[in-house]
């Protein structure tokens, strides 16, 4: 299943896998947000819509960006870069910090992935051959109430990401509640992939083309 | 400034006082990238031509400063650290010169805190199920490039029908911590996000040195303010904040 078997579909822009992503999320909410794709959601997070961002560094209730020199040295996100904070938010210390991810007490962790299978086993921390290093995805996947998986349907080789077992190593097994794809929404529940939504434009069996794990459809 | 009185930590002279810390002794660091690292404290280790250490933190960095310097004048002989980002540390790890123990996140602030509180270790769903459990990932590299040893497999038990696994508190030899403000009571309070690990390198040495960017009088700390108390700070380091470096995207 590679893109010369499978005709080229225009699925979602990262932007729009971000702003669908957005809209589920619930008026207070908790969520910590990983690199990659899931750094654009807080833009399209609705704005009547109040939602606590943690970072692991012991961040509860991340701002914008600074605006140039007004950087703090002092004020960082989990990727080390500087951040804002809203009216209400707290500093806690990194075993603080993972108290809440351990603890329960995230709703969400939205993420990017590698490979996610069939069953919802989460691979996105080590490439094999390349430099490993982990931060705080096995605790985030192990904690939160709901992981939630951002990332192309595709690599860039063309080949499936949603795939019937990982085979790159895992971050955790049976984490992974949602998946949200350029091409369609996945739900995870009671150990099975369900489709549950395609991309405007997007045909359930562009999907199946380009899906290796076996899943159902639920639209 | 009042006087010094009975327990007065603070010290004038850095060097004199790292001077404790002998080549193979484990150091836990705090700090987050170079947010909250104490950078005058690591360059005293490099100054002394202190060799061998077991560095426990977060990261190396993304430069040659703090623990890249370290690492770049060849005096780290094991690392423990969740997201490592110096690529120049990945070349002595797969080149047999480093070793590196890969611990989750979350796992290495609990080792830390349990160490320093008296907890031998502790069962966590973190990792579970993962190579960081099962005994796969390479501690060490031969020079020839094959694995020459492996984390050792944790010890794994069902609580509420999901799978833990035991982790170790760390106690560290010493522990080396910034603070925003410190007073001669070694009691300490940090800034911002620049807390991150710092509380818990400070729990977990069983000497713990404190920089600080401003001395304060006893009492200016409030009882209420404070982050980390003097129990746990052996000596305190005046290091004024110097301009910021920021760490790259």
């Amino acid at each position: 299943m590679t893109q010369d078997t499978a005709p080229a579909v225009r699925g979602l822009s990262r932007e729009r896998i971000a702003e669908r992503l957005a809209r589920d999320l619930r008026d207070g909410y908790v969520v910590n947000l990983g690199v990659g794709i899931p750094l654009l959601v807080p833009r399209y997070i609705p704005p009547d819509t109040e939602v606590i961002l943690h970072a692991e560094n012991g961040v509860l209730g991340l701002g914008p960006r600074p605006a140039p020199q007004h950087e703090d040295p002092d004020l960082t996100d989990a990727g080390k870069q500087p951040v804002t904070l809203i009216n209400g938010a707290a500093i806690v210390d990194s075993a603080m910090s993972f108290a809440i991810v351990r603890g329960g007490h995230l709703d969400v962790t939205v993420l990017g992935a590698l490979q996610v299978s069939a069953d919802g086993d989460l691979a996105n921390w080590y490439v094999p051959g390349r430099s490993p290093a982990v931060g705080g995805a096995m605790d985030l996947v192990a904690g939160a109430r709901e992981v939630w998986v951002v990332m192309e349907h595709v690599d860039r080789a063309g080949r499936p990401k949603l795939v019937e077992r990982c085979t790159f190593p895992l971050t955790g097994r049976g984490v992974v509640t949602r998946v949200y794809t350029d091409l369609a929404v996945f739900h995870v529940t009671g150990g099975r992939l369900r489709l549950t939504e395609c991309a405007p434009g997007i045909r359930p069996g562009a999907v199946r083309q380009r899906t290796a794990a076996r899943y159902v459809e639920d639209l | 400034m009042e006087g010094p009185g009975v327990i007065d930590k603070f010290r004038a002279d850095v060097l004199s006082v790292l001077a404790a810390v002998p080549s193979g002794a484990s150091v836990a660091v705090g700090g987050f990238g170079s947010s909250g690292r104490p950078d005058t404290l690591l360059d005293a280790l490099c100054d002394l031509d202190r060799r061998d250490l077991h560095l426990i933190v977060n990261n190396v960095g993304s430069d040659f400063t703090g623990v890249g310097r370290l690492l770049a004048e060849g005096r780290i002989r094991r690392l423990t650290a969740s997201f490592p980002v110096l690529p120049e540390f990945y070349d002595e790890y797969f080149a047999g010169r480093v070793e590196f123990e890969l611990v989750p996140q979350g796992t290495l602030a609990e080792r830390l805190r349990a160490g320093g509180a008296g907890i031998a270790a502790f069962f966590t769903p973190s990792g579970a199920g993962t190579m960081l459990a099962d005994g796969s990932f390479p501690l060490r590299y031969a020079a020839d490039g094959t694995p020459a040893g492996y984390l050792p497999p944790r010890e794994v038990r069902d609580f509420g029908g999901r799978e833990h696994v035991l982790e170790y508190g760390i106690v560290a030899d010493f522990g080396l911590v910034k603070a925003h403000q410190g007073d001669r009571k070694g009691n300490l309070r940090f800034r911002l996000s620049a807390r991150n690990f710092n509380p818990l390198a400070g729990m977990a040495g069983r000497r713990t040195f404190a920089e600080v960017q401003q001395l304060v009088d006893t009492g200016e700390l409030g009882p209420d303010d404070i982050h980390l108390p003097g129990v746990f700070v052996d000596d305190v380091l005046l290091a004024p904040a110097g301009p910021p470096t920021p760490d790259p995207p």
